[in-house]
């Protein structure tokens, strides 16, 4: 099916602008990973920052262009050819398999309730946000989350539905923090989902939510 | 001293610093011949600019000056790359620069990739005289961003040129986070309808 839920267009923006915390570009950079209309949109966004560049008043250098070092480096060997772009989509889509794997079954999850699984994704040193997987046995709700900051979840595996609609493979969910939606996984498949918050307190109290029905605290 | 943001609004039809065509020639040539002298014209046209950008983004003016000298390093490494974007000179070192400034400043991993083939936007734009119509876009979209409403322009240039998340540009105004989206949302409209009634 093909994808239904993209990013809302300030997300794209943002993500083109590079100031994203760190949780929300990982599952934006997921969904591009398998979304070529958004890719092609991102790279339009990309156009306002260079047209704002133009504009910035320039700053006085105090050192001259690092001829020498260009030339020394040039003579270490040849150009560099990455660009970091993701290579075809794995099940679990680049650049996120770079952190965790590219498979699902080599997933160390975490069991935190009947049906619920979660497995939280290392970030880089400065990172803001939280980045999580979870995972959601045939019919089961998914641990209600947002209500504060942004927050994006990318479907990927299985479906869930709320009262957006459906969501399966590549589709996102980039909804107001005011929204309230219970979604449930797939009666059949159950889900697979990557879940971003932008802060780490968000995270806590996901956990904690997701915990309660244990503990009947 | 960095110059407030009502610095960055400039009349339309102000001619572009860098002229594009001539930026991308310089490209062009250093991915071809490892021109240096082209790196050297290069450099002069983009590092104040590049510098300028990360002391905006909260470098200090040692490291914003190491940063655009790494910058530029960076296009004479990967210039080759250049040639398959068919993109502008000037965002395409922007996306080099946004990169290290993630990577560095903020010390998260830059997820989103160097813009790379022209494959994709080709298929879907496929005019014959791409260039031209890639140019008169790109001074339509100077225009647009000039003339966007104040608080529209600001929370775009918060957004690209400091480098704040949403949030952040929320604390920053004292705004509610979907106002911010709001008026993002509304800039775009704006630039979209602008650059799409060209085609």
């Amino acid at each position: 099916m093909p994808i239904q839920h993209h990013p809302d267009i300030t997300t794209l923006m943002s993500c083109a602008a590079g100031s994203q915390p760190e949780a929300l570009a990982a599952v934006v950079a997921s969904h591009l990973a398998l979304c070529a209309q958004c890719r092609a949109e991102v790279k339009k966004l990309e156009a306002i920052g260079g047209a704002l560049f133009e504009t910035l008043p320039e700053a006085s250098l105090s050192s001259p262009a690092p001829l020498t070092e260009v030339r020394a480096r040039e003579a270490d060997g040849p150009p560099d050819l990455a660009t970091g772009a993701a290579p075809a989509a794995a099940e679990i889509p680049y650049p996120l398999a770079a952190r965790i794997g590219a498979r699902f079954s080599a997933i160390r999850w975490r069991h935190i309730g009947p049906g619920l699984w979660y497995c939280p994704v290392p970030l880089s040193k400065g990172a803001r946000g939280s980045l999580t997987l979870i995972k959601a046995g045939p019919g089961r709700e998914l641990p209600e989350h947002g209500h504060g900051g942004e927050e994006l979840t990318l479907l990927l595996e299985g479906s869930y539905t709320d009262v957006m609609g459906t969501f399966s493979r590549g589709d996102v969910a980039d909804l107001d923090q005011e929204i309230e939606h219970r979604p449930v996984a797939h009666p059949e498949e159950g889900c697979i989902c990557l879940v971003a918050s932008e802060t780490r307190a968000r995270f806590k109290g996901l956990i904690a939510r997701m915990m309660q029905p244990l503990t009947g605290l | 001293m960095i110059p407030p943001i009502e610095a960055l609004r400039q009349p339309p039809g102000t001619p572009t610093p860098a002229a594009s065509a001539f930026m991308a020639d310089l490209l062009e040539r250093i991915a071809k011949n490892r021109d240096a002298e082209a790196f050297r014209k290069l450099f002069q046209a983009y590092a104040p600019r590049v510098k300028s950008y990360m002391l905006r983004q909260g470098a200090d003016p040692g490291l914003a000056e190491e940063l655009a000298q790494e910058t530029l390093m960076t296009v004479w490494r990967k210039a080759v790359l250049y040639s398959g974007t068919k993109g502008s000179a000037t965002t395409w070192i922007f996306t080099i620069a946004r990169n290290l400034r993630i990577d560095r400043l903020r010390r998260e991993m830059a997820w989103q990739p160097l813009p790379e083939s022209a494959e994709e936007e080709a298929s879907l734009d496929p005019a014959p005289d791409e260039v031209l119509a890639e140019r008169q876009r790109r001074d339509r979209l100077r225009e647009v961003l000039a003339l966007l409403p104040d608080d529209q322009r600001e929370v775009v240039t918060l957004s690209y040129v400091e480098g704040l998340s949403h949030s952040e540009i929320a604390g920053r105004l004292e705004l509610p986070l979907g106002t911010v989206k709001s008026r993002m949302r509304l800039a775009y409209q704006k630039i979209r309808e602008a650059v799409e009634e060209l085609r």
